[in-house]
């Protein structure tokens, strides 16, 4: 491994970060009190206990799940994406450096910025709401290996986007009504037992029950499940990424 | 002296069914400047795209520095250095940290010392912590030079460098490139320019349509290319050339009605003297003279007439 260089294209990318880190920092921040004020107090406080969690802590695992999940597409999507639209990818394809590193660098650095906005998140939720988690460890695995699959799908749809109106495409159309209807502000037990069959298909489900069991102990689907998902939708996205960099696909004429 | 990049029947033809390159062999030997001259579209770029590995090969081989550049592509891309010919940074990134970030590519540890050599080598170091919107379109020319040696290579293709620069910027570039040569780099360069690669090459390489007509030393090519035609028009047709005109290089045209001289703008002696003395001394009225240069365009059709074997056009590109 080209270590140097895999740290090279991730500080440059974390160089992004920073530059616009107010932003970074205030945008989750803002967001998260917002859905607090409306879902957490006004009418949260209208909603009955959820599976035991009063509602406005039942929402967190979902809110932050939301906020990492679309970070880690736009993050990823964004860094590979524009160099190949400013035209610079051709240092990296002419580089002496593998798929993997690459991948490393890019994802490495979307990865770092969707787990530092989830942190943010939940220490913002914790202002508001008294949370507990009851297994730490599993929820940060979760935090990470959401993160982290998610940055790989993103820099597969940068790869893909032939312009910026692409780019913005897949997140919009496919990923947020996949958070939204993957249970993040509801139990899938409160849906018609129609509903509740049809969305188990979502694999997004998976992700916010293996997170909400990491906080509260109670989850939509077995743990087991939801960690299978997980690490089988990784390995599908790494599967790909490794096939674009075999093919050159969208990459290398 | 040996060859430090082998090119074998290198062929590419992209997915459209577009056939970039048509089995180019070539050799380049160390130390060395050659020239790729060639019309928009003939095939440069997709060269040394494939040769640093931005293009996928259809097939054929490419071997640097004994390394193949598939196979091999850690050891042979280490070697190569690029220069594309689109100004293509990002805007916002500062001088230093893009030619940092270059050198880390490559796997190289920080050198501040010798990214401070890079830079005052190209008279950026007053701009390093300048961003790359704030720069001219030259400097932002250097920047990419400063990217592409960042990492000591020994190889250095430069992509059309001085496409679209102004007289002065030229001339800058090809003071930096001799300077390069200086240090031990070898230099592939594209061009459209006939006289850049006077100016700089010691070796020519003649491609257009996918294919490498021809590799030649410098000076053999330039002679070759340096040929003129001035243009006798009369005032009254003749049927045959006198015979005071006898002994010049002369070809009678446009149906009598002017003289054609060929002659090499090299020569020590032209002889248009001679044959505008011996035109008046025949007697015949000049209604007007005019000198015509081969283009580039030109060389090239003969060129690849004389590749596909077009005797006609050959005798008239030579006449």
């Amino acid at each position: 491994m080209n270590w140097t260089a895999v740290a090279t294209i991730y500080k440059a990318e974390m160089a992004r970060f920073w530059r616009t880190f107010l932003q970074s920092f205030i945008s989750p921040v803002l967001s998260t009190s917002l859905y607090f004020v409306v879902f957490g107090s006004a009418i949260g406080s209208r909603i009955q206990e959820v599976d035991g969690v009063e509602y406005g802590a039942f929402i967190v695992p979902g809110l932050i799940m939301l906020s990492v999940i679309t970070q880690s597409i736009s993050n990823a999507s964004f860094g590979i994406y524009f160099p190949k639209f400013i035209g610079n990818i051709y240092e990296i394809l002419s580089a002496p450096i593998n798929f993997l590193e690459v991948v490393a660098g890019f994802v490495g650095a979307a990865a770092t910025k969707s787990l530092f906005i989830g942190t943010v998140i939940l220490c913002t939720a914790a202002l508001f709401v008294d949370l507990s988690i009851q297994h730490p460890f599993a929820m940060v695995a979760f935090l990470v290996l959401t993160c982290l699959s998610f940055s790989l799908m993103g820099f597969i749809i940068g790869i893909w986007a032939g312009n910026f109106e692409q780019l913005q495409l897949v997140p919009l159309l496919v990923v947020t009504p996949l958070v939204f209807l993957g249970g993040s502000f509801y139990s899938i037990s409160m849906l018609p037992p129609i509903w509740q069959t049809i969305t188990l298909f979502n694999p997004v489900v998976y992700l916010v029950s293996g997170f909400r069991w990491a906080f509260f102990g109670q989850a939509d689907v077995p743990v087991l499940l939801s960690l299978c998902a997980i690490g089988g939708f990784t390995l599908a996205c790494m599967g790909v990424i490794w096939w674009i960099f075999k093919t050159g696909w969208r990459i290398r004429a | 002296m040996a060859a430090i990049l082998s090119i074998r029947d290198l062929r590419k033809t992209y997915d459209g069914g577009f056939q970039a390159l048509k089995g180019v062999s070539l050799d380049i030997e160390e130390g060395e400047i050659l020239a790729l001259l060639g019309p928009n579209g003939a095939g440069k770029t997709t060269l040394i795209s494939t040769i640093c590995g931005i293009t996928t090969a259809t097939s054929g081989s490419v071997c640097v520095g004994g390394f193949d550049n598939v196979s091999q592509f850690r050891q042979a891309r280490a070697l190569i250095g690029l220069v594309p010919q689109e100004i293509t940074l990002e805007p916002f990134a500062k001088v230093h940290d893009t030619v940092m970030f270059s050198r880390g590519l490559f796997g190289k540890p920080a050198d501040p010392p010798r990214i401070e050599a890079v830079l005052r080598k190209l008279s950026l170091w007053e701009k390093r912590d300048a961003k790359i919107m704030e720069l001219s379109g030259g400097m932002k020319r250097r920047v990419l030079i400063a990217k592409a040696l960042a990492h000591d290579p020994q190889i250095l293709f430069l992509d059309e460098p001085t496409a679209g620069v102004d007289v002065e910027l030229r001339k800058d570039m090809w003071e930096i490139v001799g300077e390069l040569k200086a240090s031990g780099v070898t230099i592939i360069l594209t061009t459209h320019y006939i006289e850049e690669a006077e100016a700089i090459a010691d070796r020519v390489g003649v491609i257009t349509g996918g294919d490498l007509l021809l590799v030649e030393e410098k000076e053999r090519l330039m002679a070759r290319m340096g040929q003129k035609q001035l243009e006798v028009q009369l005032t009254e047709p003749i049927d045959a050339l006198p015979e005071q005109l006898a002994g010049h290089n002369l070809q009678l045209v446009n149906g009598g009605g002017a003289l054609l001289y060929t002659y090499d703008t090299r020569a020590e002696r032209t002889g248009i003297t001679t044959l505008l003395n011996d035109v008046a001394e025949a007697g015949l009225v000049l209604a007007d003279v005019q000198t015509r240069e081969s283009s580039l365009e030109d060389i090239f059709v003969g060129l690849v007439a004389r590749n596909g074997g077009g005797e006609a056009a050959v005798s008239g590109d030579a006449a």
